[in-house]
């Protein structure tokens, strides 16, 4: 709506200086109004530039090196670091982790939308359990790192609960790979699904409702109108929200690190990544991991576009 | 009819079973941060409730040997400046690429189109060069300059709201004499009042909370923010979970005010910042 008073507007907007001008901007050189817009995108273009550009290129450069991240001596080793890094299994090993993530947000996505239906109908409480649901999302992450370990402990909250149904003994949730891994995932739904949630739920309202009276008349029911309705009507948000899951899934870093240190088979791409450059000040390979990293949630943001094109992208 | 009841009990089942599983763990900490450590070591069971409920030693013991005001200061520092900066940065960005036709004008919104897909924590082993040879590693300035120039979602924010203005307001300014900074001044940015608020409470979250940035470039413990001092309890504290707990609490409180007073803000604020 805004877009095409804007479109019809803007020819005024060019054909204004041209005009019957006041003095002052008719003085005004010209090459002064090609500066100007410059001015203003001075200090952002120059944030940009040093803190996400450079930072690419540095980082394709660095990991054809064996740098150290310290020493002034670098050499170039050409592809060594990517050999080393498909041909040390336990290098790559760490990828394998995010399938327990991924596995995770499909869970989270289900229940996102299960909980966004049923809340954008008439329900008792609606926006408690909207908040609590939400909330959280809101919760820094390690306050939840530390309520999770607390949570998972040796006769913890899990523990204690579990009890209560009479399942005795403790249990080291966080000791075996398996157990732990499903654990931090299993905290990550708690701590993202509010998001997931609120995405849906906004989508679900913007959707017309003389649409639903419609269908009730027609003797549509709510798993009907939910698969005819609704689900057709989110579909940007739903494939964002895969998008972001994906991207997430890989590059986990805060929950595991904060919980487990990565220790017991739970280390992430990131994890692993940082322990390399800041621990042992493998800079050159950890470019390298870095690379491949970003390589691969861009071709995962490539698939998804091609797949469901957006056509809500009017940045221009 | 009957089948009809029963799926709202399901449902209405479902909710509570939810919430118990957000709210369970939130109030178990609670509850263990309200125990002296003698309760802790006879070992009632994490579902105690304490024997004093007004026992707030813990938090006093957490908010000073946990050194949590200069935590709160430093994180009160960096969110005012980091949030300042990214409101003028983004609305003026935003004001330049819609209001102007200039050369490169494509490529500088490409510049940024791009940047949005490249996730911040791939980049860090060289973004970290980079703040490291600035000289702003072990600073304030590290995170500010950070959060200030990897915010894309906030310039497209601000885009999306100068795009709604109507260019006649800008002409007819311009016609009595403003120049493109007083437009801007004047007429842009007032405008601009509910994206401001929008990516003030994104923003402020996101600052509120981060723990990457601040753990990778602020080691010392004198610029710990509330994330990187609530890490360190690990250390000290060790099994103490009763200050732990406290600690956690105390760093969760101001998120739940807050979130209680901009309800309705905050949800707006996330279905506007992130579908963007």
């Amino acid at each position: 709506m805004t877009d095409t008073t804007r479109k019809a507007a803007r020819p005024v907007s060019q054909a204004a200086p041209a005009g019957p001008a006041p003095p002052s901007a008719a003085r005004r050189p010209r090459r002064w109004r090609g500066v100007t817009p410059w001015l203003f995108l001075i200090a952002p273009l120059a944030l940009l530039i040093a803190f996400t550009y450079a930072p690419i290129v540095n980082m394709v450069a660095y990991s054809f090196t064996d740098w150290d991240g310290v020493s002034p001596e670098l050499r170039y080793t050409g592809a060594e670091n990517y050999t080393e890094l498909f041909t040390r299994p336990e290098l790559f090993e760490v990828f394998f982790v995010s399938g327990y993530y991924l596995a995770a947000s499909v869970v989270q996505i289900g229940a996102a939308l299960y909980f966004a239906t049923v809340l954008s109908f008439n329900v008792r409480f609606r926006n408690f359990f909207k908040g609590v649901l939400f909330f959280p999302y809101l919760i820094n992450g390690v306050a939840i790192g530390f309520v999770f370990l607390y949570f998972f402990q040796d006769g913890g909250t899990l523990d204690a609960i579990l009890s209560l149904f009479g399942h005795d003994g403790d249990r080291s949730w966080l000791g075996t790979p398996t157990s732990a891994n499903v654990s931090l995932a299993g905290v990550s739904v708690w701590r993202y699904l509010g998001l997931n949630f609120v995405l849906f739920l906004g989508a679900i309202q913007s959707i017309p409702g003389e649409l639903y009276e419609a269908a009730e008349l027609d003797g549509a029911n709510r798993w009907q109108q939910f698969r005819h309705i609704i689900a057709p009507g989110i579909r940007p948000v739903l494939s964002l929200s895969v998008i972001l899951s994906v991207s997430g899934s890989l590059s986990v870093f805060e929950i595991p690190y904060i919980m487990t240190g990565g220790a017991t088979g739970t280390e992430t791409f990131v994890i692993q990544t940082v322990k390399l450059a800041f621990q042992f000040n493998k800079t050159g390979l950890a470019s390298a991991a870095a690379v491949v990293l970003l390589l691969i949630i861009l071709a995962v943001t490539w698939v998804q576009r091609r797949l469901v094109p957006d056509d809500k992208v009017d940045l221009v | 009819m009957t089948r009809r009841a029963v799926a709202r009990a399901l449902v209405y089942l479902s909710l509570v079973l939810a919430t118990l599983v957000v709210l369970l763990p939130l109030t178990v900490v609670f509850l263990t941060s309200l125990k002296t450590s003698g309760e802790m070591a006879d070992d009632g069971g994490a579902l105690t409730l304490p024997d004093d409920p007004l026992n707030f030693g813990n938090y006093v013991t957490a908010f000073q040997d946990g050194r949590m005001l200069s935590a709160f200061g430093n994180t009160a520092v960096i969110l005012v400046v980091a949030i300042g900066g990214t409101v003028l940065i983004g609305s003026m960005t935003a004001y330049a690429i819609d209001r102007f036709r200039f050369r490169f004008r494509k490529l500088v919104l490409a510049l940024f189109l791009v940047a949005a897909l490249v996730p911040g924590v791939t980049t860090q082993v060289a973004t970290f060069q980079i703040v490291n040879s600035l000289g702003m590693f072990d600073s304030l300035w590290a995170p500010i300059a950070l959060y200030m120039g990897t915010d894309i979602v906030s310039i497209y924010i601000f885009l999306q709201f100068v795009r709604a203005i109507p260019v006649s307001l800008d002409e007819s300014a311009r016609i009595d004499g403003a120049n493109a900074f007083t437009v801007y001044r004047k007429i842009i940015f007032p405008l601009l009042k509910p994206a401001i608020a929008t990516v003030v409470i994104v923003k402020g979250i996101n600052v509120y909370n981060d723990f990457y940035i601040p753990f990778l470039y602020m080691p010392s413990e004198d610029l710990g923010v509330i994330s990187t001092s609530l890490f360190r309890f690990k250390g000290p504290f060790g099994a103490h979970w009763e200050t732990i707990s406290a600690g956690a609490i105390l760093v969760i409180v101001p998120t739940l005010i807050v979130f209680l007073v901009l309800q309705r803000f905050i949800y707006n604020g996330f279905t506007r910042g992130a579908t963007k």
